[in-house]
């Protein structure tokens, strides 16, 4: 059928039955894509569900081990990603790929220095680079797209958002019009994302083809023309957008109905004070602190939800609850970070304590960066279980591990968290993220913490294990755990928090109260607005 | 599944063996150049390290300090240290075995021997907490720092030697004898070969550390910092006094070897005794992958190298000492080279794995 389509009107990239394995692990078994010309297509899938690794064999980062790949009807396979560029292929990565102290012009030309044609006597890489002249087609390409960038300051100095444009710019210049966007709003503000969403539109009116991977179900609808949805590796669906609700893509993706929304029950009556920080202030001295004057109670029974766009104050505000002796009582020195103020835990005051101190007071943590913060990846699921909770009386007996409790332990959590696979000696690279963060929730859940401090919880977890997870967080709230919840994700916060601290700067700039604030005014305060403008 | 994980493990055990015959085979080769039968430099090799009682007592005795030197390495790298120090550390360990012997002749058996063991560990063990302490309290690099206190015990150790333990009886550079109830016994077995209590002390040293790795709490708290020292501070274990700790137990290890040398071969601390074992411990415990049991083999081929290409000098026209050394460095070599074997193997893994694969939904 798609041959006498290909006739007609030959797609702008089409995948047929292209699989790829990794070992034993197949990430792909069948993916089926066809992208229209001029089109913005949506790829989605819960995490694990294959969507970087088919992108990744459309880039030229992977070979398939079978399908084809076809390009404006042309069936096409890379040796590289310089391939996929030359034929007009380009993709903006997650994590963008800018060097921070060059300008953003000196990142668009970087690998494809042009110079003038005196100079083509010259070794290539010998050659004077004439920077007018791509300014001159940037400018052009600038004010064809409206993608306003300065081009002439260090890039590590824009904003995300406009980092994001310069990456775009950087295809443009090179010639793309299939452009690959991977979790293209995962670090921008609301305000950014609206913007964001402007350019798409642009760029697709002026006849490119985009595909973004994602698995924000609400944008998909608002921008995509198409969508595919892959699940374990196969694609499950491929159809328009138009007409479909989030409900039933989210289905798609899982293959079962999700509560998007956990429907938080109403509070308990809120406890003791188990978190408390008092006018603290955190950094290095000759530099804007970190942290200013940050005071916050976290009780029994809530969840207090830190809302905020990355790197606003939240990592520092974790480094320093995980090891406040560290920085706090510490003379400042010249390239230190030190801190100030009062931080309790659990009614006592630990500014003096260690890291280790700290966690044998018996609270839970889920670090930010779980692959390395979190976990043991080269080791196996049983070790890493033990790993935070060796300190219990419990695994121990003389300094020897019992290694029968942990075994019996782990298989309990294994099954209560429906860990997959449940397989105690399975290595923990060799999880999907969902179920690597639902090991370290487990394994943070033994002993009963009475306080919770649960950074990104959900980054990078399937739409599944998410409702899963909250589910956990909510119901350690119901046994009177104070849970101090660190999100990037709003809707996270919002569905979660009883109370929303937003940060900005270091600094907590609002609060709201739960159900009081919609994502435009939490936004608003997220991107460093004041009351005064709201 | 299970069958591939036992297919490693055997290939695991396999990687050594080869690394360290294929060095053996290429160091013999070149004896051919110099003009010997390559057969007959293996055959002599062979024969000098295990022909008779006395040649393979000879062979243990040499394995001995190699063993402690080799767990000295072997339990930094768990912990993600490196730890070239152990030739200082076991010098440290050895003045303070000698020192002992001395200065305390009157304390009854087996009290002294004890006293004599715990102080050659705590000698050495002091000797490797200062890198201990200036890698985990203020950052600076083991590598250099343990090298460096190389140096500073070989002028330590001659100095205090000479100046305060001096040999009167003797114009060579060494200490006064100990006290002869401080002596251990030969086992009578390997004739006049100096095998003593100090062979089983380093092999159950090994077993040790091996049950400390496997078994304990501590054990795991070390693996856990050597893997990732940021999941280990998360979850509540002080880094920074795993890794003083890990470069101070490695330092008593390398300072046991004092034990075997002082009170099991000479009786005395013989300045320059050590033909760098604590160097040799560095491949012997890469050539293990630092497990505490596979290394107690590595210990013995070193061992038997050093023995048995002893012999070449002697029982060859033209192997000099300098091609014997070539010959123990080519397996150095191989077992460095090793690395590059594993990799190997993963990229052909990764090759296969490009042929599509079929799973159930």
């Amino acid at each position: 059928m798609s041959q006498v389509r290909a006739v007609a009107q030959p797609a702008a990239v089409e995948m047929r039955g292209v699989a790829k394995a990794f070992g034993a692990c197949v990430a792909n078994r069948d993916v089926t894509i066809r992208v229209e010309r001029g089109t913005v297509h949506a790829v989605v899938g819960e995490n694990g569900a294959g969507k970087s690794t088919c992108m990744k064999m459309l880039y030229g980062l992977y070979r398939p081990d079978c399908g084809e790949i076809l390009i404006h009807g042309k069936a096409r396979a890379w040796r590289s990603p310089r391939d996929a560029i030359a034929a007009g292929l380009g993709m903006v990565h997650q994590h963008f790929m800018l060097a921070g102290p060059y300008t953003g012009l000196d990142n668009i030309i970087l690998g494809d220095e042009p110079s003038q044609g005196f100079w083509r006597w010259l070794p290539a890489a010998w050659r004077p680079i004439d920077r007018s002249q791509a300014r001159r087609r940037l400018q052009e390409l600038m004010a064809a797209y409206h993608l306003q960038v300065d081009l002439d300051v260090p890039v590590e100095t824009l904003p995300v958002g406009v980092q994001q444009r310069l990456e775009i710019l950087k295809l443009l210049y090179r010639g793309v019009d299939i452009l690959i966007l991977d979790e293209p709003t995962a670090v921008l503000t609301p305000q950014e994302v609206d913007e964001f969403f402007s350019n798409l539109c642009r760029l697709k009116d002026q006849g490119k083809t985009i595909i973004v991977i994602t698995h924000k179900l609400g944008e998909v609808l608002r921008y995509a023309d198409d969508v595919t949805v892959l699940r374990r590796g196969a694609t499950v669906a491929e159809r328009p957008v138009a007409g479909m609700t989030a409900p039933e893509l989210a289905e798609l993706m899982v293959g079962r109905v999700v509560h998007l929304q956990v429907a938080p029950p109403p509070s308990p009556k809120l406890g003791a004070e188990q978190l408390r920080l008092a006018k603290v202030t955190m950094g290095q001295r000759g530099e804007k602190p970190k942290l200013a004057d940050l005071s916050l109670v976290v009780r029994s029974g809530e969840i207090v939800g830190i809302a905020g766009i990355e790197g606003n104050g939240q990592s520092d505000l974790l480094r320093l609850l995980l090891d406040p002796g560290r920085y706090l009582h510490r003379a400042s020195s010249g390239h230190r970070i030190t801190a100030r103020g009062e931080i309790s835990v659990l009614g006592r005051d630990v500014s003096s304590f260690s890291a280790k101190a700290l966690r044998a007071l018996g609270l839970g943590v889920v670090p930010e960066d779980r692959c390395q913060q979190g976990l043991l990846l080269s080791q196996s699921l049983w070790t890493n279980f033990l790993l935070g909770v060796q300190r219990m009386p419990r695994f121990g007996r003389f300094g020897f591990i019992r290694r029968r409790q942990v075994t019996s332990a782990l298989a309990a959590a294994i099954k209560a968290f429906d860990v997959r696979p449940a397989d105690q000696q399975q290595i923990a690279s060799g999880l999907s993220g969902g179920n690597q963060q639902k090991l370290i929730i487990a394994r943070e859940f033994i002993g009963d913490p009475r306080l919770f401090i649960c950074a990104q919880p959900t980054r990078g977890v399937d739409v599944g294990s998410i409702e899963f997870i909250h589910q956990r967080i909510l119901d350690a709230r119901a046994g009177g755990t104070a849970v101090l919840l660190i999100s990037s994700a709003l809707e996270e916060v919002m569905a979660l928090a009883d109370r929303i601290l937003v940060f900005y700067d270091g600094k907590i700039v609002q609060e709201f109260r739960r159900g009081e604030a919609d994502e435009a005014k939490i936004g608003h305060f997220m991107g460093g607005g004041s009351r005064g403008d709201d | 599944m299970i069958k591939s994980r036992s297919k490693d493990a055997i290939w695991r055990a396999l990687r050594p063996v080869i690394a360290a015959s294929v060095g053996l085979l290429v160091g013999v080769a070149f004896t051919a150049m110099a003009g010997e039968q390559p057969w007959n430099v293996l055959r002599v090799i062979l024969k000098g390290a295990f022909g008779s009682t006395y040649d393979l007592g000879l062979t243990l005795f040499y394995t001995t300090p190699i063993i402690l030197t080799g767990l000295a390495v072997a339990l930094p790298i768990k912990a993600g240290l490196f730890n070239i120090g152990a030739e200082g550390q076991l010098n440290m360990g050895a003045l303070a075995v000698a020192a002992v012997g001395i200065l305390c002749p009157q304390v009854p058996q087996p009290w002294n021997i004890l006293l004599a063991v715990t102080a050659g560990f705590a000698a050495g063990a002091f000797w490797g907490s200062i890198p201990g302490w200036l890698k985990a309290y203020r950052g600076s690099h083991e590598v250099i720092t343990t090298i460096m206190l190389n140096f500073i015990a070989a002028g330590l150790t001659g100095w205090a030697v000479l100046a305060l333990l001096p040999s009167l009886d003797s114009q060579n550079p060494e200490s006064a004898r100990i006290a002869p109830s401080y002596l251990l016994q030969h086992f009578s077995w390997f004739g006049d070969a100096p095998v003593t209590w100090a062979l089983p002390m380093a092999v159950a040293a090994a077993v040790l550390v091996w049950v400390l790795f496997r078994f304990t709490i501590p054990g795991f708290k070390l693996t856990a910092t050597g893997l990732s020292p940021e999941a280990a501070q998360v979850s509540g274990i002080s880094v920074r006094f795993q890794q003083w700790l890990a470069l101070t137990l490695g330092g008593g290890l390398a300072g046991l070897v004092g034990v075997a040398e002082v009170m099991g071969n000479s009786g005395r601390f013989r300045i320059g005794f050590s033909p760098d074992y604590g160097f040799i411990g560095i491949p012997v415990a890469l050539l293990a992958g630092a497990h505490p049991l596979g290394l107690v083999f590595s210990a013995l081929l070193f061992g038997a190298l050093q023995k048995g290409t002893a012999e070449l000098d002697l029982e060859t026209t033209y192997v000099t000492r300098d091609l014997a050394a070539m010959i123990q460095a080519m397996v150095v070599l191989a077992v460095s080279a090793e690395g590059g074997l594993t990799l190997w193997r993963r990229h052909r893994l990764a090759a296969k794995s490009m042929k599509p694969t079929r799973v159930k939904d």
